[in-house]
C-alpha cells in the first residue's frame, strides 16, 4: 500500500511535468505556424508554458471542486442523508483515515460513484441518487469502501489531475484545430514574414501535434485507471471484509443501462464503473477502455468470497430493480433510505 | 586515521537506523492509542444512544419488559467494564451487542414501531454505531498486530527492549466466552 502511495505521488508530478512539456511543444508549434518563425513559436511557448503551470497548480489545489461542479454534485450532511453519511464515516474508521471526506450527492438515476481530492485530508466522495436508491446498506458500504481505498492510496490526486489536465489539452488542441480550419490560414498568410513553404511545414507539424497531443493524454488516462480499479476493489474488501457487498453492487450497476448525464471524457475514469457506456459485457479489456470489464471484477470478488454467481442475488431484490429491496436482512441491518 | 573515519561512519549509520526503528515504533504505538480512542468514542456514543432508544420504544413494548431490562442492564455493565482493560470491556460490549440484536428482532414484530420515524432513525444510528465499533476494532487489532510484530521481531525488538515498548492486547473475545443473553423472540 505504501508502495502504491509513493507511486501515485511520483506519477502526479511526472504527469504535471509531462503536460507542461506537451503544452509547451504544442505552443511552440502553433506559435511558429501562426505568427511565423521562431520568435512567434517561443512567444506562444512562453504563454502556453505559463498557462500550463498555472493550470496545473489550480488543478492540484481545486481540481476536486472543478470535478464536483462539472459532475453536478451537491454537498450533503448527516442531517440530509444519515445512512450515506454514516456509511462514509464507518469506512473512514475502517481505513484509519484522520478525517471524514466531504459527502456529495449527484441527482441522477444512473448508479455510479467517485472520489476526488488531493489527499485524505482534502477529499470528497460523490454518489448518485440512483445508487443510493438501488443498493442496500451492505452494497453501499462496498462501494464507499472502494472509493475510500482510492482516497487512502492517493489515487484521487492523480486521477483528478489527469481529469483536469487531459481536459485542458483536449481543449487547446480542439480550439486550435477549429481555428485553423475556419480561417487561421488566411491571417497567417497576411502577416507571415517567413517563406510560405516553411510556414506550411510548421502548420502541418502543429496540426499533427494538435491531433496527437490529446491522444497521448488519453493514453495516459487509459493506462492508469484499469489497474487501479482492481486494486481499489481488493483493498476496499480489506476494509469491509465482505467481498459480496461490492460484488452485488457491481452486479446491480452492470444491469443498469442508463449512462450518466454529467460525466464526460475527462472525468469518466474517476467513476467506479464506466459512466459513459458500460453496456458491453465483454470479457477482455480494450486499449481504449477506462475501466476493466465489470464481469471480471465481479468474478474476482466472488472468488475472494469463495462463492458462486448465485450469491449475487441471494435474499435480495432482483438486480437492477430501482426500488429498494425489501428488508429480509438480519435485524441489525436497517432498510435502505427511502427514495427521495 | 582511515580506520577512525570508517568507525565513525559505521556508528553514524547504525545510529540513523536505530533512530528510524525507534521512530517507527513510536509511530505504531501512537496509531494503536489513536485506534483505541476511536473505539472508545464509538462505545460512548452507543451508550449515549441506548437510553433514547429504550425511551422511544418502551411505550409500545409493554410486553417486552425483559428485553428492555436486558439492554439497560447490559449497557450499565458495559459502562462499568470500561475501566477493566480491553478483554473485560470487549466481553461486556459483546453482551450489549447481542442484547441490542434481540431488541431489534423484537421491534420487527411491531408494525407501529417499524413505521415510527424516530425509532427508524435511532435504529440507523445504532446500526451505524455498531458498524463503527466493529470497524474501529478491526483497525485497532490490525494496528496492534503490526505493533506487536515490530516489538517481537528482530531487529526492532532490540530497540523495543531498550526503551520499554510492550505488546498490546487485542480487542476480542474467544468464541466460547461470548455470553448470549436468552431473550424471548416469540
Amino acid at each position: 500500500m505504501y508502495e502504491q502511495i509513493r507511486r501515485n505521488r511520483r506519477a502526479s508530478w511526472l504527469l504535471m511535468g509531462f503536460v507542461v512539456a506537451l503544452l509547451a511543444v504544442l505552443g511552440f508549434a502553433i506559435g511558429a505556424a501562426v505568427f511565423g518563425g521562431t520568435s512567434g513559436g517561443i512567444g506562444l511557448l512562453g504563454v502556453f508554458g505559463i498557462v500550463a503551470i498555472g493550470w496545473s497548480i489550480l488543478g492540484y489545489y481545486s481540481g476536486d471542486k472543478m470535478v464536483l461542479a462539472v459532475s453536478g454534485a451537491h454537498r450533503v450532511t448527516h442531517e440530509h442523508e444519515p445512512q450515506l453519511f454514516n456509511v462514509v464515516e464507518e469506512m473512514t474508521i475502517a481505513a484509519g483515515l484522520p478525517n471524514v471526506p466531504a459527502v456529495y450527492v449527484i441527482e441522477e438515476p444512473a448508479p455510479n460513484a467517485f472520489a476526488t481530492g488531493r489527499d485524505p485530508q482534502h477529499s470528497s466522495i460523490a454518489v448518485t441518487r440512483g445508487m443510493m436508491q438501488m443498493l442496500d446498506r451492505e452494497e453501499l458500504q462496498g462501494v464507499v469502501a472502494h472509493e475510500m481505498s482510492h482516497i487512502r492510496n492517493y489515487d484521487i490526486r492523480f486521477a483528478t489531475l489527469v481529469g483536469i489536465l487531459v481536459g485542458m489539452i483536449a481543449l487547446v488542441a480542439d480550439f486550435f484545430l477549429r481555428w485553423s480550419f475556419w480561417g487561421g490560414f488566411g491571417r497567417r498568410r497576411g502577416g507571415g514574414s517567413s517563406g510560405d513553404s516553411a510556414g506550411a511545414v510548421l502548420m502541418v507539424v502543429a496540426l499533427v501535434l494538435a491531433i496527437l497531443a490529446p491522444l497521448a493524454a488519453y493514453g495516459v488516462q487509459f493506462a492508469i485507471s484499469r489497474r487501479r480499479e482492481y486494486l481499489a476493489d481488493a483493498s476496499g474488501v480489506e476494509l469491509t471484509r465482505n467481498p459480496l457487498g461490492l460484488a452485488r453492487a457491481l452486479n446491480d450497476i452492470a444491469a443498469d443501462s442508463r449512462p450518466l448525464g454529467h460525466a464526460n471524457r475527462a472525468t469518466a475514469h474517476l467513476y467506479i464503473a464506466n459512466p459513459l457506456k458500460n453496456k458491453k459485457t465483454k470479457e477482455a479489456s480494450g486499449v481504449f477502455d477506462t475501466h476493466p470489464p465489470i464481469r471480471r471484477r465481479i468474478a474476482n470478488l466472488l472468488e475472494m468470497a469463495h462463492a458462486g454467481p448465485e450469491a449475487l442475488v441471494s435474499g435480495r431484490g432482483a438486480p437492477a430493480e430501482p426500488s429498494p429491496p425489501h428488508d429480509v436482512s438480519p435485524p441489525s441491518a436497517v432498510p435502505p433510505a427511502p427514495p427521495a | 586515521m582511515i580506520a577512525v573515519i570508517i568507525i565513525i561512519v559505521i556508528l553514524v549509520v547504525v545510529g540513523i537506523i536505530f533512530a528510524g526503528m525507534y521512530n517507527s515504533l513510536v509511530g505504531r504505538r501512537n496509531q494503536v492509542d489513536n485506534a483505541w480512542s476511536q473505539i472508545e468514542v464509538q462505545l460512548k456514543r452507543r451508550h449515549d444512544l441506548i437510553p433514547n432508544l429504550v425511551e422511544a420504544v418502551k411505550d409500545y413494548m409493554s410486553y417486552e419488559q425483559e428485553t428492555l431490562t436486558n439492554v439497560t442492564a447490559a449497557r450499565a455493565a458495559a459502562i462499568n467494564a470500561g475501566s477493566q482493560g480491553p478483554q473485560a470491556q470487549a466481553q461486556a460490549e459483546n453482551v450489549l451487542t447481542e442484547s441490542l440484536k434481540s431488541l431489534f428482532a423484537v421491534v420487527e414484530n411491531y408494525p407501529d414501531l417499524k413505521a415510527n420515524q424516530n425509532v427508524l432513525s435511532l435504529q440507523e444510528e445504532l446500526t451505524s454505531t455498531e458498524n463503527k465499533i466493529s470497524f474501529a476494532r478491526q483497525f485497532y487489532n490490525d494496528s496492534v498486530l503490526t505493533y506487536n510484530n515490530k516489538i517481537q521481531m528482530f531487529p526492532s525488538n532490540v530497540i523495543a527492549g531498550m526503551f520499554n515498548f510492550t505488546t498490546r492486547q487485542f480487542f476480542e473475545v474467544p468464541e466460547g466466552d461470548r455470553a448470549v443473553p436468552t431473550v424471548d423472540l416469540r
